[in-house]
């Protein structure tokens, strides 16, 4: 139950490998953790010499192999519970390695290692380079450019703040839920910091670096009433330093997780059945993630496994739809500076005005179709290869009023706050599931409803959307795909989708 | 083996005056083929370690504070800077009477043998085929298969070492081996996806026919699915899908939640919370379980435990801390995610008492309602404390007994605990999935069908 303290939103159903390793159990990834105090500026050496790294790359080369690629990446991790009202646990990490990648025509070889010698890499570029021996043997000398530095910025560093100085966030967050309401009769709050440098140099001449700064923080509360329990959940989850906490106040974070649980006390069960529904700005944002963004990704498109494939230029939206993703969102929890395979990070506007413009490209798939990446190649750690993934996936903003366009729906659901989603790209049928929610009857928001997931195909919903306000929100994510997970953003403005199906017990 | 042991021998070494330290020592290696139109796309191959250290500092009457470190590496001077982090932490810790590590409890370890050395012995040549000829013979199956968009053989050697200043010592090591299919039937416009799958110990027990077969039967049944009108129906779950309620069902199950207050099974133990034919064991030493173990992740043996006794709640699973929160003793149920995790309590084979219908024959007794093939949003519509329950579902009608035509972007509804109430029949089709429980059919009267 101890999982990634940020919404869900996990893709396409996990394949059987990650879901092997994850009951196997004994050696899976970390998914809470840690922090050693051992902070390099900026400015520092790099994680691997540039010399080191060029022979590295001429020796994955040597059995034939098109392309090779070593991302290195160390990760520091630190995090606290509070639950039951004590300080449970307060746990420090930290991995390093690198993993090193082979291309020859459609294939590709990985091998990864903890050991970053040069003797640790060269082992690890042998095992890589395996799947490249029917290539003719040859004498390769890569030679880098100059290193394109992590940007520089002024966040506060996990290392440098006092370890009682998170746990106070804790017991505030605690005292500030447990005095929202009698009812509210359990509280676990999570606090996490990351810091994550990484290297990634490759023989098409990339050599980058960047260094990413994550915080985030998360109150679960369970309210206790006469019909049984309910639950409330509410995070901020940011790409930045310890500083968030001078903008975002944890007890607001534990007011709203604790009003959420305490609301839904009176809720009645959710409809059955297809009804109008309005996502509140922010509520998620997942609709698009699910219905149509990881649809769009080109390594679903590469093997004819998307509803979306053959569709650029296609009006496959309302034409109210315009849908961006950008991993250059200052702060957003899906930003970086440079993707896992060293490129930066863009802007892509992916459908405007309705109409499929593009799709999001990782380093493999573009190469395949001849065009460049679009900076969403990205892994979960260095023991992992890049896929195409989202980063801060948003539809931009209408002109309506949101309270006017609930007034104009007579009967349907509000939904204030999401859960997570998955899709199946081949199909397009998604679901996505509220955790706050509402009747509309008459033009008015009224009674509270139990969680259900609504269901839906995604270019259906997407022409059904038939009005977009103006207040638009973000908020983040953890996106699972093929066992690898990553932070994502999603955002929207209050939208009326015309009709989708409810999946609750009321008749 | 034995440098893993030592490995964590010398870490309890370095416990200090009014100090117990627990070291939890893994080491894998795994390797993984994914083919895709008749070509390897990718192989990838690695030995990863890592360690997990629990540092407990004494607190006099207000009991002991607790730190946490792990790290990727089972260097030396990784593993003495992990020491000192935990040691760290645990100053910040409030100090709690009920916060101890396992002591050993006089309960011997089952002896399983749950290593299969094919997959070590077996040339990664041989591997790389069976991958290719799963995703063939799978495009070969069926003109409507129309894609195969991953083929995968991917197995695993894992080694466990668990040492304490309180006296555990254990040490575990398992293989895997695994393939798995996604196939894409189409007819027209119209697409549907099925996976297959096969898991064993070694690389000899896979059953490639079984994963091929599956795929193309999963997909292609479902082509012409349509949406159908909403309806109070009788649902057949499909024996993956009931290994996923159960997984889910138990996360109620835990002591942890129970004596925190975080399930709906809190108080009601005696209750009698399901029908009468429901009777649900953890039982962890049956060899055949895919997460089977002779010690939990604290180093007790792993033991069976009762849950729900025809239809009466009978047990929760504890490790040591939840354990002593409700004053009773661990039933050997810690379980970890790995050397970045630290214990809490949980299952590891679950199973139900099996009934007397396979499949078929309960299809044939329902006679009308909802066979489902497939679930989604498992994470965001099943909630394990209000036990509100509500998911996407595929699958096909079942008209006289008999599966008939294909039902795409619906939902099911409940709550779990009027789907326990519900059980009208539970299948004698045992098959042991991967994951923490067994899969069998399952049927559960009056749930809510959402449609068009």
């Amino acid at each position: 139950m101890a999982g990634w303290p940020v919404a869900r939103l996990p893709a396409v159903a996990r394949p059987l490998g990650a879901w092997l390793k994850e009951t196997l159990g004994d050696l899976s990834r970390p998914g809470r953790s840690d922090a050693v105090d051992t902070m390099t500026p900026v400015s520092a050496p790099p994680l691997i010499d540039s010399d080191v790294l060029e022979r590295v790359l001429s020796a994955s080369l040597a059995k034939g192999g098109e392309m090779a690629e070593v991302f290195a990446e160390d990760r520091q991790i630190s995090s606290a519970i509070l639950d039951d009202r004590r300080i449970e646990e307060l746990s420090s990490g930290r991995e390093r390695g690198a993993g090193i990648r082979v291309v020859i025509g459609e294939t590709t070889g990985f091998a990864h290692t903890a050991d970053l010698s040069e003797s640790g890499l060269l082992a690890a570029a042998d095992a890589a380079a395996a799947v490249a021996r029917r290539g003719g043997a040859r004498t390769e000398t890569v030679a880098l450019p100059a290193r394109r530095l992590a940007p520089e910025h002024d966040f506060v560093l996990p290392s440098e703040v006092e370890k009682s100085a998170k746990l106070e966030l804790l017991s505030r967050a605690d005292d500030a839920a447990r005095s929202a309401g009698a009812a509210i009769t359990q509280v676990q709050v999570g606090y996490g910091d990351s810091r994550r440098r990484v290297l990634i140099a490759s023989s098409e001449g990339m050599h980058s670096e960047d260094d990413q700064i994550r915080t985030r923080f998360n109150v679960s509360c369970v309210a206790t009433g006469d019909a049984g329990m309910q639950t409330g959940f509410e995070s901020i989850a940011r790409t930045e330093g310890f500083e968030v906490f001078g903008r975002f106040a944890v007890e607001e974070i534990a007011r709203i997780a604790a009003t959420r649980a305490l609301g839904k006390l009176d809720a009645r069960p959710a409809p059955s059945g297809e009804l109008p529904v309005v996502l509140a700005g922010g509520s998620g944002g997942i609709l698009f993630h699910e219905a149509c963004g990881h649809g769009l990704e080109a390594d679903h498109i590469v093997k004819d496994a998307s509803v979306y494939v053959g569709q650029v230029g296609e009006q496959v939206a309302s034409a109210l739809v315009t849908l961006v993703d950008d991993g250059t969102v200052a702060g957003e929890w899906g930003n970086y500076a440079v993707d896992d395979e060293g490129k930066a990070a863009a802007r892509n506007v992916l459908i405007e005005n309705g109409v499929l413009t593009d799709y999001l490209w990782d380093w493999l798939r573009a190469r395949k179709e001849g065009r460049p990446s679009s900076g969403n190649g990205r892994r979960q750690s260095y023991q992992h290869l890049p896929m195409v993934r989202m980063t801060n996936t948003f539809l931009l903003a209408g002109k309506e009023n949101p309270d006017e366009l609930v007034a104009q729906t007579p009967k349907g659901v509000y939904v204030a706050k999401l859960g997570g989603g998955q899709v199946n790209t081949a199909t397009g049928d998604f679901v996505f599931g509220t955790s706050e929610a509402y009747l509309i009857e008459d033009g008015k928001i009224t009674s509270p409803l139990r969680d259900a997931n609504l269901i839906g195909n995604g270019p259906e919903v997407l022409r059904k959307i038939d009005a977009v306000a103006d207040d638009f929100a973000m908020m983040p994510g953890t996106c699972g795909k093929d066992g690898q997970s990553v932070p994502v953003g999603c955002g929207q403005a209050t939208l009326r989708i015309g009709g989708i199906t409810i999946g609750g017990t009321a008749a | 083996m034995s440098d893993l042991v030592a490995l964590a021998e010398r870490i309890v070494a370095k416990a200090k005056v009014g100090e117990e330290i627990e070291a939890y020592v893994a080491r894998g290696h795994d390797i993984e083929v994914r083919a895709y139109d008749g070509e390897v796309e990718s192989l990838s191959s690695a030995t990863t370690g890592g360690i997990g250290v629990r540092v407990l500092v004494a607190n006099g009457s207000e009991g002991a504070k607790l730190g946490f470190a792990w790290a990727g590496s089972l260097d030396d001077e990784v593993v003495e800077s992990a020491v000192d982090e935990a040691r760290d932490n645990a100053t910040f810790a409030t100090p709690d009477p009920d916060v101890a590590f396992a002591t050993p409890d006089g309960v011997s370890a089952a002896e399983l043998d749950l290593w299969d050395q094919s997959v070590a012995d077996t040339a990664t040549d041989e591997k790389v085929a069976l991958a290719l000829e799963l995703e063939r013979r799978v495009r070969a199956a069926d003109p409507r298969i129309r894609q195969v968009s991953s083929a995968d053989y991917g197995d695993e050697r894992v080694e466990v070492a668990l040492a304490s200043t309180t006296g555990i010592r254990a040490f575990t090591q398992r293989t895997a081996a695994f393939l798995s299919v996604s196939a894409i039937a189409g007819e027209g416009s119209d697409s549907h996806t099925g996976t297959g799958f096969s898991v064993a110990r070694g690389f000899s027990g896979l059953d490639l026919d079984r994963a091929g077969e599956d795929a193309v039967e999963r997909s292609t049944r479902m082509l012409g699915a349509t949406k159908v009108p909403s309806d109070r129906v009788t649902v057949v779950f499909d024996r993956r899908v009931v290994s996923t309620l159960l997984s889910v069902i138990s996360s109620a199950l835990s002591g942890e939640a129970v004596v925190k207050g975080r399930s709906f099974f809190a108080g009601r133990m005696g209750e009698k919370v399901a029908t009468g034919s429901f009777t649900l064991v953890d039982d962890p030493t049956d060899p055949r379980a895919f997460a089977a173990s002779a010690h939990d992740s604290e180093g007790l043996a792993c033991r069976r435990t009762v849950l729900i006794d025809s239809g009466s709640l009978a047990g929760f699973l504890y490790d040591t801390v939840s354990a002593r929160r409700a004053g009773t003793a661990s039933t050997g149920s810690a379980v970890r995610g790995g050397y970045s995790g630290t214990p809490g309590a949980g299952c590891r084979a679950l199973v139900l008492q099996p009934g007397h219908h396979d499949q078929q024959a309960i299809l044939a007794v329902v006679g009308e309602g909802l066979y489902v093939q497939s679930v989604t949003g498992v994470h965001s519509g099943v909630n394990p404390v209000s036990g509100d329950f509500s998911v996407g579902v595929e699958g096909l009608m079942v008209r006289d007994g008999e599966l008939a035509e294909p039902v795409r972007e619906v939902t099911v509804a409940s709550t779990l605990q009027r789907m326990l109430q519900s059980v009208l029949h539970v299948g004698v089709d045992i098959e042991w999935l991967p994951g923490i429980a067994a899969g069998q059919t399952l049927a559960i009267g009056d749930m809510q069908l959402s449609g068009s």
